[in-house]
């Protein structure tokens, strides 16, 4: 800012707040990988552990959201400074999606048990290493304010859901032969459809950077 | 009535330079330029007033948007050294011409400012004063103007059982409730107010903010703020001005949301001024 900046409490507040989320956001990822990892080594101390660790990230959206609502109350926020307490509210509900949907793919890991899985799992994984590229540019679109890196994610959404719609019918393929595998390959179908909505997520976060910087609001979901 | 304020047949010397303005604009200002002494205190703005709207006009001290209010019914003309340039039409005649009857203008164009000014008389006086100058000499129609006014101010409940005690008897927010109703009494077309509220109590504001948005349903409103909650609150066009220029003009809701210039935001988030 070439300008002498009258309100330094109110700015370093605004920063503050994104800090918060981007802790929130990452410890949200890091359940993400956890589940995945919990899913394919069937692993479900870890799984649990997912679980139980959501309500730590539940609690960083409340922090978050007294934050916001607490400097609308007290500083008067206007434009910029409104869009971007706006955007921490709606990004954060959206972090917290995510979680939930980690917590989502970690109950698909417990419900699968120990039963050996019917095939090799490597398709599942590579759908969730792009939807989590998706979720750490969106994230760091947010942080950075970067509208390229933001459309540059929601770019991959198209991607993801071709890879959904392909796999879910392969999937359902599997059935006639491996009767005995339906539970398994049903929750293996679902959580190919949460990695989808991770997807989804990233790309409403996209959505809300765009327009946290100019104002205007765009869908990138076309 | 507009050739009222003419004070001689000249009607025809100021349309000649008048443009026809759209129907729902109350004010023209065309290229104003306000001048103290060698100093400008106002760099040629143009812009449109809208009728029966809040316009808020906005900026730092010594921004020029009081000079430029206060050059709407002329009272830079008690400022010897003050004088303007360019054109502020109203109702097609040029308001800086020499030829406007300035007591009549401003009858039409009623001012308040920052801090109340009741004179030193009766509730009731105060509103009757300027209307017994005006030539309204009968009891009852002052009576019946005196309500009709005191009710458009919200402050008749208040004032009813008192009207003969002193106006100095009255709360600073009521005292300018006082002087929005003797302004009201006039019956003006436009009302210019200068920091109205800022001298209140949050009450006594409130109740003036919502006895402003009122009143907008019969006037045209120029309000000049420095509380910027109040002008995203209240005003439905706003103005920013920064060192005699018009930085930027337009809706309310685009100036406090998205303003397309970077200054206006600078000035409206607390950024400097």
């Amino acid at each position: 800012m070439t300008y002498m900046s009258t309100r330094s409490n109110f700015d370093n507040n605004l920063k503050e707040l994104k800090d918060l989320l981007l802790k929130m956001a990452s410890k949200a990822e890091t359940a993400i990988k956890e589940s995945m990892l919990a899913l394919v080594n069937q692993d479900l101390e870890k799984a649990q552990q997912v679980i139980d660790g959501d309500n730590e990230i539940d609690d960083l959206e409340y922090e978050i959201n007294d934050m916001a609502l607490l400097l609308i109350a007290r500083e008067s926020p206007v434009a910029t400074d409104l869009r971007k307490i706006s955007a921490a509210l709606k990004v954060s509900s959206e972090v917290e999606r995510f979680a939930d949907i980690a917590v989502n793919i970690a109950k698909s890991a417990l419900h699968i048990g120990k039963e050996k899985h019917f095939k090799e799992i490597i398709d599942i994984p590579k759908m969730m290493e792009m939807a989590l590229e998706m979720v750490s540019e969106s994230i760091s679109a947010y942080y950075a304010e970067d509208i390229t890196l933001a459309k540059k994610c929601a770019e991959k959404d198209d991607e993801v859901d071709k890879m959904f719609g392909s796999l879910v019918q392969e999937l359902m393929s599997y059935i006639p032969q491996n009767p005995n595998a339906t539970n398994q390959i049903i929750q293996l179908a679902f959580v190919c459809r949460f990695i989808e909505r991770i997807a989804d997520h990233s790309t409403n976060i996209a959505e809300d950077v765009v327009y946290l910087v100019t104002g205007n609001r765009v869908n990138l979901n076309d | 009535m507009v050739t009222t304020f003419l004070e001689k047949e000249s009607t025809d010397q100021i349309l000649q330079s008048t443009v026809p303005f759209q129907m729902e604009n109350i004010l023209k200002v065309n290229n104003l330029e306000i001048f103290y002494g060698e100093k400008r205190a106002v760099n040629g703005i143009s812009l449109d007033i809208e009728k029966n709207a809040i316009t808020a006009l906005i900026g730092p001290s010594g921004c020029g948007k009081s000079t430029f209010l206060r050059s709407i019914n002329r009272m830079n003309d008690l400022i010897p050294e003050a004088r303007a340039e360019g054109q502020i039409l109203y109702e097609d005649l040029n308001i800086l011409s020499e030829q406007i009857d300035v007591v009549a203008l401003r009858k039409e164009i009623g001012m308040v400012f920052q801090k109340p000014n009741p004179f030193p008389k009766s509730i009731y006086e105060n509103i009757t004063h300027a209307l017994k100058f005006s030539g309204i000499k009968k009891k009852s129609q002052l009576d019946e103007i005196v309500e009709e006014s005191l009710i458009k101010a919200a402050l008749w409940d208040e004032v009813k059982d008192r009207l003969h005690k002193s106006a100095l008897s009255l709360s600073g927010g009521q005292q300018q409730r006082l002087c929005i109703a003797r302004t009201i009494a006039m019956k003006p077309v436009i009302m210019l107010l200068d920091e109205p509220s800022s001298a209140l109590d949050p009450i006594s504001n409130a109740k003036v903010e919502e006895l402003i948005i009122d009143l907008k349903k019969d006037y045209s409103i120029i309000i000049v703020t420095h509380n910027m909650q109040q002008a995203s609150r209240i005003s439905d066009k706003t103005a920013f001005f920064f060192k005699g220029d018009l930085i930027e003009y337009d809706s309310t809701e685009k100036i406090f949301t998205n303003p397309s210039v970077k200054k206006t935001e600078e000035y409206i988030s607390g950024r400097f001024g």
